[in-house]
């Protein structure tokens, strides 16, 4: 298997606070990573940093070959290859549905717009979305705006998708159609890297899972043996809140 | 309403300017911050008709040929070098207030910084401030009648001095250097209180 992803001893800090202390990581092509943690174990920031939108303070990051963290690298370039989804959808307001996911293949990769519309309501179509196409994103249901930003990152054509707790911020009766999205994206071999508190779909959709503790990944492997033999005393706590919340 | 019309847009074009260049991050571009920060508080500081009456007397009286001596033309300039100034403080309020989320979503797309604020951040903070531009357009409506006090007030001068050549600006100087000496510290002190505002609600976002 290709390494679609190599993280190597990853800092950064926030001022004093160091969220990423030295975090390792590779993730295969065709493979759907989960990082697991606590909130404020550096989840977040680990997938901002692979998309360049958080500068690293010392590391290396590698996608497909190609050292993102040597000088000289086009930030724009190597985001135009990563998607990234938000726990907030982040949707443009301002623009329709089909607007949110053609402005930057248009825009960055300067798609033609017949091109790039024509792509757009074929993925909207593919995902259930095509009579939302000229909606405004506030006309949309949660699970509707979550499942539009990710088709605006699969817009893009990535070859990495990063997925920051996508359902943290849907209620519950819409977590399923944003995961079931994932889901067949996972089966469709895309590669991913996807921070969850969703245990069971974590369990479910995982080649391996990451165990992120106070900026360290204290513990890595397939999901059966992290959920069910946890080595680490910290991982076994975590798990067994989730369970006493009835989370897994 | 001449004026008005030949200025208005010139203001709201510039002043996205000023507000722009205000925003962009990173030292390389320190001095041009400084610059648009210095030009903002200059002329927010000065009464609009100690400009109208610097410009529309005094750069004629300089008597240098290629200077325009035209009223009309010193009216609109002092009204753009003024109204810049306060417009691009509320398009600077209209920026700050679109949350840092669509910067973000934005470049997660490829985008330049450049096109992000074209298509992303631009027309959303531009959608809000309407009502303050609209605030502004009246008042830049009322401050164009101050563009005909210039002609009366260069009849009374005349009156009162032998030549127009003798004309001595020095008092209205000393009184824009004492308005400018007052609110250029009341303008640093409201930065500092947004500014630390700003970073109590950052670090309230991320210790949640």
């Amino acid at each position: 298997m290709t390494s679609a992803l190599e993280i190597e001893g990853l800092h950064k800090s926030f001022g004093a606070t160091e969220v990423l202390k030295g975090v390792t990581l590779s993730v295969a092509e065709h493979e759907a990573v989960c990082l697991i943690g606590a909130s404020g174990s550096g989840k977040s920031t680990l997938l901002r940093c692979i998309n360049l939108l958080e500068p690293i303070d010392a590391g290396r990051i590698v996608v497909a070959g190609r050292d993102l963290t040597a000088p000289g690298v086009d930030v724009n370039d190597v985001r135009k290859e990563i998607g990234i989804v938000f726990q907030a959808f982040n949707l443009f307001p301002h623009m329709t549905v089909l607007a949110n996911v053609t402005l930057g293949p248009r825009k960055a990769l300067g798609v033609p717009r017949a091109q790039a519309e024509a792509e757009a309501v074929e993925l909207l179509a593919r995902f259930g979305l095509a009579a939302r196409r000229d909606e405004y994103p506030d006309r949309l249901s949660g699970g509707q705006q979550q499942r539009v930003a990710i088709i605006r990152a699969l817009a893009m054509k990535p070859r990495l998708l990063l997925l920051d707790e996508v359902t943290s911020a849907l209620d519950p009766e819409l977590v399923g159609e944003v995961l079931e999205l994932v889901r067949e994206l996972a089966e469709g071999g895309m590669t991913m890297v996807v921070a969850t508190h969703e245990m069971g779909f974590a369990r479910e959709l995982a080649t391996r899972v990451y165990f992120l503790d106070a900026g360290r990944i204290l513990e890595h492997g397939p999901p059966e043996q992290i959920f069910s033999s946890p080595k680490e005393p910290r991982t076994q706590q975590f798990l067994a809140r989730i369970v006493a919340a009835g989370r897994l | 309403m001449k004026i008005f019309c030949i200025a208005e847009p010139i203001i709201l074009a510039l002043a996205l300017v000023v507000a722009v260049v205000r925003g962009i991050p990173g030292p390389v571009f320190a001095p041009l911050r400084v610059l648009a920060i210095a030009y903002a508080d200059l002329f927010r500081g000065v009464p609009t008709i100690l400009v109208i009456l610097m410009l529309g007397l005094g750069m004629p009286a300089l008597g240098v040929s290629w200077i325009p001596t035209s009223l009309t033309f010193w009216g609109v300039v002092s009204l753009v070098l003024v109204y810049t100034a306060y417009v691009s403080e509320v398009y600077r309020a209209g920026l700050e207030s679109v949350h840092p989320s669509q910067e973000a979503a934005a470049r997660s797309l490829g985008l330049t910084r450049l096109q992000g604020l074209r298509y992303v951040i631009v027309p959303q903070a531009v959608r809000r401030v309407v009502p303050p531009l609209l605030n502004d357009f009246i008042g830049l409506q009322k401050d164009t009648a101050l563009v005909s006090v210039i002609g009366a007030v260069e009849a009374l001068q005349q009156a009162s001095i032998d030549a127009a050549a003798t004309f001595n600006f020095t008092s209205y100087l000393a009184a824009a250097v004492l308005f400018v000496a007052i609110t250029v510290p009341l303008t640093r002190l409201t930065d500092w209180l947004l500014a630390r505002e700003r970073t109590r609600r950052q670090a309230a976002a991320v210790a949640v």
